[in-house]
C-alpha cells in the first residue's frame, strides 16, 4: 500500500505516530502519544493513553475518561461546534458508531477533509445519528467492505434475539450474549425484552454502561452479574458478556448455557464455527456495504483514502467509479491493541 | 423445503451432539419416507452429479447482485463457501419474473407440467423434483429461470441451504454416523444394522427408505459390504512425538504382547471384496464400487467360495514388491484401463480379515478365529486345494493374505517397524485377538502405529484465506527451505495447528504482506515451524525438487530465526540411499523411501511366526 503522499496542501497526512495535521497541529486518532490528539471515538484501537491533550464530544467524554484515566487531559465540544485549531476550522459530527463516536471534519480555506473513524448509517435510536458531511477528501473505513455484509433491520435482530432467549428459558439453558463491551453490549442491552427475565452484565459491561448514563444515555433493567442473588435461577437470565469471556471458561454455576454472538462477522457461517458459538447475530456497529458506498459517494468527495477493512476491495470499486481512491496504512482494526473486541475479528478490531 | 431448512436451523445453532441428534430423530420420524430418503442423500456427504456449472452459478448470481465478477470472487474468498456467497450476495426481494412458459426437463420426465411454483412448504422431494433435478441437462435459460424460481421463494437460510444441495458437499457438522443412530432410533431398528443397509450404492427413493425402516428380516442387499473397523492412531497426530517415546506409546496399550497380531499398515486403498451369489464386487471405504477398476482380481475373487468378505487393502504389486501409491492413484485415475497401464501398475488385494464366512457374518467372533479362517480359506496347502477343486486361490493369485506376527515384544515390534520404509509399508497395525470387528474408530481395538514423519524446520513465505470454518483467516500456509541464500518454496501445509495459533498467524500475515497475487499474499519471511511429512520424493515438477505427501504443521519454532531454518541440501539428504549422484532420474518422481524393494514373495524370517 502506499502512504499518503505529502503534497503541501494536503490537510493531513501520514506519520509514525499516525494521521497528522500540520496547519491544525494535532493528530485524529494517534497510535503513539502526541501532544494533541483529536479522538473520533474511544474504542482501543483509535483511542491510545499517554497523549498530552484529547478532544472529543461531551458525550464520549465519560467513556474516553474512563478508557485514558482519571488525569487524561480531555476537552469536549458539543457536535456540529467549529473550534479554530492553529490555521484550519475543525467540528465533530455524528458517526452513529457509539455514543459521543464523531467524524472530524477539518477545513482550511474552502478545502474540506473529514475523518469518518467508524462510522454505522442506519440509526439505532440509542445513539446520534450519522451525518453526512459534504468534503473534498473523505478518509472511510471499509471493515464491512464486501457485498456479502447488507444489515438486516435491527427490529428483526432483537427480535431473534429475544425469541431465542424465550426459546433457551424453556430448555432451562441459560443465554449468554456476547459482544463488544463499548458500544454493541448497550445496543444488546437496548433490544432485550424486559419481560423474558432478568438481564445480568459481565462487570467490563457494567463500566460502559455507567459511561453511557452520564453521557446522557441511560440503560435501565439490568444487574452486574457480582449483584445476583445467591440461588439465582440462572436458566431464566440473559447474561450480557464481552467476546473473551466465551471459551471454555463459562463458570459452571451457570448450569446448562447456550451461546449468542452479536457482531458484523457473524454474516459468515465459517466464523461462526470456527468460534463454536451457537448462534450468530449479526448486528454491527459499522456501515455495511450498502451503506460504505453510498456514504462515500454521497459526500461527493473527489479524493477517498480507504482504511482499515476490505481497503483494496473497497479502493478498486470507487476507482472502477472515477474517484480517486487509495488506500491508508493505518493502525486501526489492529487485533494486538484492541482490549476486548478481539475474540472474533479476523485482522480488525472493532465490530 | 421449508421444514428441512427448519432441520439445518435446528442441526446448525447448536453444537452439541444430543442436540443435534434430537433435531434428526424429530425429522425422520415426522417426513415421509421420499423426503426422509432425500435428506439421508444430502446429510450423508452425497451429492447429485453436477447440476450447474460452477462459473454459470457464479456469473448469475454476480447478474442478479449487480456487481463485478471480480468483487464476487472477493466475496468468495471471504465467505470461503461457493453455496453460501451466492445466498449472502442475492438481493433479499429477488422476485420471480412472470412466467410465460413452463420450465421443461430435457428429458421431458419429471417437470412435463407447469403446476405453477411450488409452495415453500411442499416436502423435500418435491423441491427436488420440481426444481432440482431438471436443471440437469436444461439449457442455460431454463437453468437461470429454475434458480429463480426457487430462490425466490425461500429466505437467505433457506437459499443457502437449498444452495448446497445445488453444490453438494452438504455438510452441517453431522457425521454419518449420528445420522445412522437419528435413524435407528426413528425406526426401533438396531444402529448396525442400518448401518449394514446405508453401506454401498443406494437411490434416495421412498421404496429405499422404506426398506431401510424395515422391521422385517434383517437381510441386506447381497451386494453391500460391512461398515468399515478402523483403527485408532498409536501417537497422537501431530503429536510429533520424538521416536523415544515410541515405546511407551506401545506401552499404553491394555493387555499383554500376545493379546496382539501385528500386520503392515499397506499404503493402498482400503477396500471391501463382496463375494456372495453373483459377480464379485470390490467396495471402498467410501461406498464406491471399484470392481471395474481392478479387472486383474476378478477371477480370483471368482474362486472364493461363495458367502464370503473380505477386508483388506488394494495395493500395486509387481515382481514381488510394492509399488508406490503414486502409481496406484495414476492408475485410480485414469478413465479407461489400457493394456499398458495395466501391465505396468498391476494390483493386489492384501486380505487381512474375513467378515463374512460360508454365508454367515463372522463380525462377532474374535479376531483369532477370523484370522485363522482367513488362513485356511486363502493358504491352504496346495494338496487341499486342488482336493478342493480350486476353491482356495493360491497365495501367488491377485489375493494375498497379509502377513502376521503374532506375541511380538515392544522391542521386536520396534524393531519390526524401523524397517516399514525399506518396505514400502506405513508403518504396523496392531490388533487385539480378542475383538469383535466392530464399525467405528473407537470400539474396533486396532492400532495404527506410523512410522515417524520426517521432519522440516521451514520458513513461511507465503499465505491464502482458507475455507468453511477457517474462511477470511490466512491458514494455507507456503513453507520454503533454504538453497544458498535463496528461500525456495517446497510444501505446503494447512493441518496442525490450533485455532489460536492460526488467529495469531493471520494477523502477522496481514501485518506481514509483501505482495498479493490473487488470493495468495507474500508475507515478509520471519516465522518459521516444524513440519513433519509421510514422505519425500523427487519432483521436476516442483522447483525444489522435493514433492511431500501428507504435510502437516507439528510447531512453530518460536526459537529460530528463518537463518536456522533447514537447507535443500540436508532435506536431500534425509532420504536413504540419495546422494544427488545415485539418483536415477529427476523426472520419473520415484518414491525415494521405497527405492529399496521389499522382497515380499522370499520367505521373511518373521514369517515363519506368523502361522
Amino acid at each position: 500500500m502506499l502512504p499518503m503522499s505529502m503534497v503541501r496542501d494536503d490537510l493531513l497526512r501520514l506519520t509514525p505516530s499516525g494521521l497528522f495535521c500540520e496547519l491544525g497541529g494535532f493528530f485524529v486518532d494517534p497510535w503513539g502519544p502526541v501532544a494533541k490528539a483529536v479522538i473520533t471515538h474511544a474504542h482501543a484501537d483509535h483511542a491510545r493513553r499517554g497523549s498530552a491533550e484529547y478532544l472529543t464530544t461531551h458525550s464520549g467524554k465519560p467513556v474516553l475518561q474512563t478508557r485514558m484515566g482519571p488525569n487524561a487531559t480531555i476537552q469536549s465540544i458539543a457536535f456540529g461546534e467549529q473550534i479554530t485549531l492553529g490555521e484550519v476550522r475543525v467540528s465533530l459530527h455524528p458517526a452513529g458508531h457509539i455514543l459521543g463516536s464523531a467524524q472530524v471534519r477539518i477545513e482550511h480555506r474552502g478545502e474540506v477533509w473529514v475523518v469518518s473513524g467508524d462510522y454505522k448509517v442506519a440509526p439505532d435510536h440509542l445513539v446520534e445519528p450519522f451525518e453526512l458531511v459534504p468534503c473534498n477528501t473523505f478518509i472511510t473505513e471499509s471493515t464491512f467492505g464486501l457485498p456479502i455484509y447488507r444489515w438486516r433491520p435491527q427490529a428483526e435482530l432483537y427480535a431473534e434475539i429475544n425469541a431465542w432467549w424465550r426459546e433457551n428459558q424453556s430448555q432451562g439453558k441459560t443465554s449468554l450474549i456476547h459482544g463488544y463491551s463499548l458500544g454493541k453490549a448497550q445496543r444488546i442491552l437496548a433490544g432485550l425484552d424486559r419481560t423474558i427475565g432478568p438481564i445480568y452484565c459481565h462487570a467490563s459491561v457494567a463500566v460502559c454502561n455507567r459511561d453511557y448514563a452520564a453521557g446522557g444515555v441511560v440503560l435501565e433493567g439490568w444487574r452486574m452479574l457480582s449483584e445476583a442473588p445467591p440461588r439465582c435461577d440462572w436458566s431464566r437470565a440473559i447474561i450480557v458478556t464481552p467476546p473473551q469471556a466465551h471459551g471454555g471458561d463459562t463458570p459452571h454455576r451457570y448450569g446448562e448455557t447456550s451461546s449468542g454472538f452479536c457482531s458484523g462477522w457473524m454474516t459468515t457461517r465459517g466464523i461462526r464455527r470456527r468460534e463454536s458459538i451457537d448462534r450468530g447475530f449479526p448486528l454491527s456497529d459499522h456501515a455495511d456495504w450498502p451503506e460504505l458506498t453510498s456514504t462515500i459517494l454521497a459526500t461527493g468527495a473527489e479524493r477517498v483514502y480507504v482504511t482499515h477493512g476490505s481497503t483494496a476491495t473497497l479502493v478498486r470499486w470507487l476507482t472502477e467509479r472515477g474517484l480517486d481512491a487509495r488506500p491508508l496504512r493505518t493502525q486501526y482494526g489492529d487485533e494486538g491493541t484492541a482490549d476486548d473486541a478481539v475474540a472474533v475479528e479476523p485482522g480488525a478490531g472493532a465490530n | 423445503m421449508e421444514a428441512f431448512v427448519r432441520l439445518f436451523v435446528a442441526l446448525d445453532a447448536t453444537t452439541k451432539t444430543q442436540e443435534k441428534l434430537a433435531a434428526l430423530v424429530d425429522w425422520f420420524s415426522r417426513s415421509s419416507a421420499s423426503d426422509a430418503a432425500w435428506s439421508l442423500f444430502f446429510l450423508s456427504g452425497r451429492k447429485l452429479p453436477q447440476l450447474v456449472p460452477a462459473k454459470r452459478l457464479r456469473a448469475l448470481a454476480s447478474t442478479l447482485a449487480e456487481i463485478s465478477p471480480w468483487l464476487f470472487e472477493e466475496a468468495y474468498a471471504a465467505v470461503g463457501d461457493l453455496a453460501e456467497t451466492v445466498a449472502l450476495l442475492l438481493p433479499t426481494d429477488l422476485v420471480e419474473p412472470a412466467e410465460q412458459s413452463p420450465p421443461k426437463a430435457a428429458s421431458g420426465g419429471l417437470w412435463s407440467v407447469d403446476h405453477g411454483p411450488l409452495p415453500p412448504d411442499s416436502g423435500l422431494a418435491a423441491w427436488v423434483d420440481a426444481y432440482l433435478q431438471p436443471l440437469r441437462g436444461a439449457d442455460e435459460a431454463t437453468q437461470f429461470r429454475l434458480l429463480k424460481r426457487a430462490w425466490s421463494q425461500l429466505d437467505p437460510t433457506g437459499r443457502f441451504v437449498w444452495n448446497k444441495l445445488l453444490t453438494g458437499g452438504f455438510r452441517v457438522g453431522v457425521s454419518q454416523s449420528l445420522v445412522t443412530r437419528a435413524v435407528a432410533e426413528a425406526s426401533g431398528l438396531p444402529v448396525d444394522l442400518v448401518a449394514h443397509r446405508l453401506m454401498g450404492e443406494w437411490r434416495p427413493t421412498a421404496e429405499f427408505y422404506a426398506r431401510l425402516v424395515s422391521t422385517e428380516g434383517d437381510q441386506v442387499d447381497a451386494a453391500r459390504p460391512y461398515p468399515f473397523a478402523l483403527a485408532q492412531s498409536l501417537v497422537p497426530p501431530g503429536s510429533g512425538a520424538p521416536d523415544t517415546l515410541f515405546p511407551s506409546a506401545i506401552g499404553q496399550l491394555p493387555g499383554r504382547p500376545e493379546d496382539y497380531l501385528a500386520e503392515w499398515k499397506w499404503d493402498g486403498l482400503r477396500a471391501q471384496l463382496v463375494r456372495r451369489s453373483g459377480a464379485p464386487l470390490l467396495w471402498s471405504r467410501g461406498d464406491e464400487l471399484l470392481t471395474d477398476r481392478f479387472p486383474e482380481l476378478d477371477s480370483a475373487a471368482r474362486k472364493l467360495p461363495e458367502g464370503t468378505v473380505l477386508d483388506g487393502e488394494l495395493i500395486a504389486w509387481r515382481d514381488g514388491q510394492v509399488l508406490p501409491f503414486t502409481l496406484l492413484q495414476k492408475r485410480i485415475m485414469r478413465k479407461t484401463l489400457s493394456r499398458s497401464i495395466l501391465a505396468e501398475v498391476p494390483c493386489s488385494f492384501v486380505a487381512f480379515d474375513l467378515l463374512e464366512h460360508n454365508g454367515i457374518d463372522w463380525r462377532s467372533r474374535p479376531l483369532r478365529e477370523r484370522r485363522a479362517a482367513l488362513e485356511q480359506l486363502l493358504t491352504a496347502p496346495q494338496a487341499e486345494r486342488n482336493a478342493a477343486s480350486e476353491q482356495a486361490p493360491a497365495q501367488s493369485s491377485t489375493i494375498r493374505i497379509a502377513e502376521a506376527f503374532y506375541g511380538k515384544s515392544p522391542s521386536e515390534l520396534t524393531a519390526l517397524r524401523a524397517e516399514s520404509r525399506e518396505r514400502g509399508v506405513e508403518g504396523l497395525m496392531l490388533k487385539r485377538l480378542d475383538a469383535p470387528y466392530c464399525a467405528g474408530r473407537e470400539e474396533a481395538g486396532w492400532w495404527k502405529w506410523k512410522v515417524d514423519p520426517y521432519t522440516v524446520d521451514a520458513v513461511l513465505v507465503a499465505a491464502q484465506v482458507g475455507h468453511g470454518r477457517r474462511a477470511n483467516l490466512f491458514t494455507d500456509y507456503t513453507f520454503a527451505i533454504w538453497e544458498g541464500e535463496t528461500l525456495v518454496p517446497f510444501a505446503k501445509a494447512y493441518s496442525g495447528l490450533t485455532d489460536a495459533e492460526l488467529k495469531e498467524i493471520d494477523a502477522l500475515v496481514r501485518q506481514s504482506t509483501v505482495d498479493k497475487f490473487g488470493p495468495v499474499r507474500s508475507v515478509t519471511p520471519q516465522l518459521v515451524f516444524e513440519l513433519a511429512f509421510e514422505n519425500l520424493q523427487r519432483s521436476s515438477r516442483h522447483k525444489s525438487g522435493i514433492a511431500v505427501r501428507f504435510p502437516r504443521i507439528l510447531r512453530r519454532r518460536t526459537d529460530k530465526s528463518i537463518r536456522d531454518a533447514d537447507t535443500l541440501e540436508r532435506v536431500l539428504a534425509l532420504l536413504p540411499s540419495l546422494s544427488s549422484a545415485a539418483v536415477p532420474s529427476r523426472e520419473r518422481g520415484e518414491t525415494i523411501s521405497r527405492q529399496r524393494t521389499f522382497a515380499w514373495a522370499e520367505p521373511n524370517p518373521e514369517a515363519g511366526d506368523a502361522r
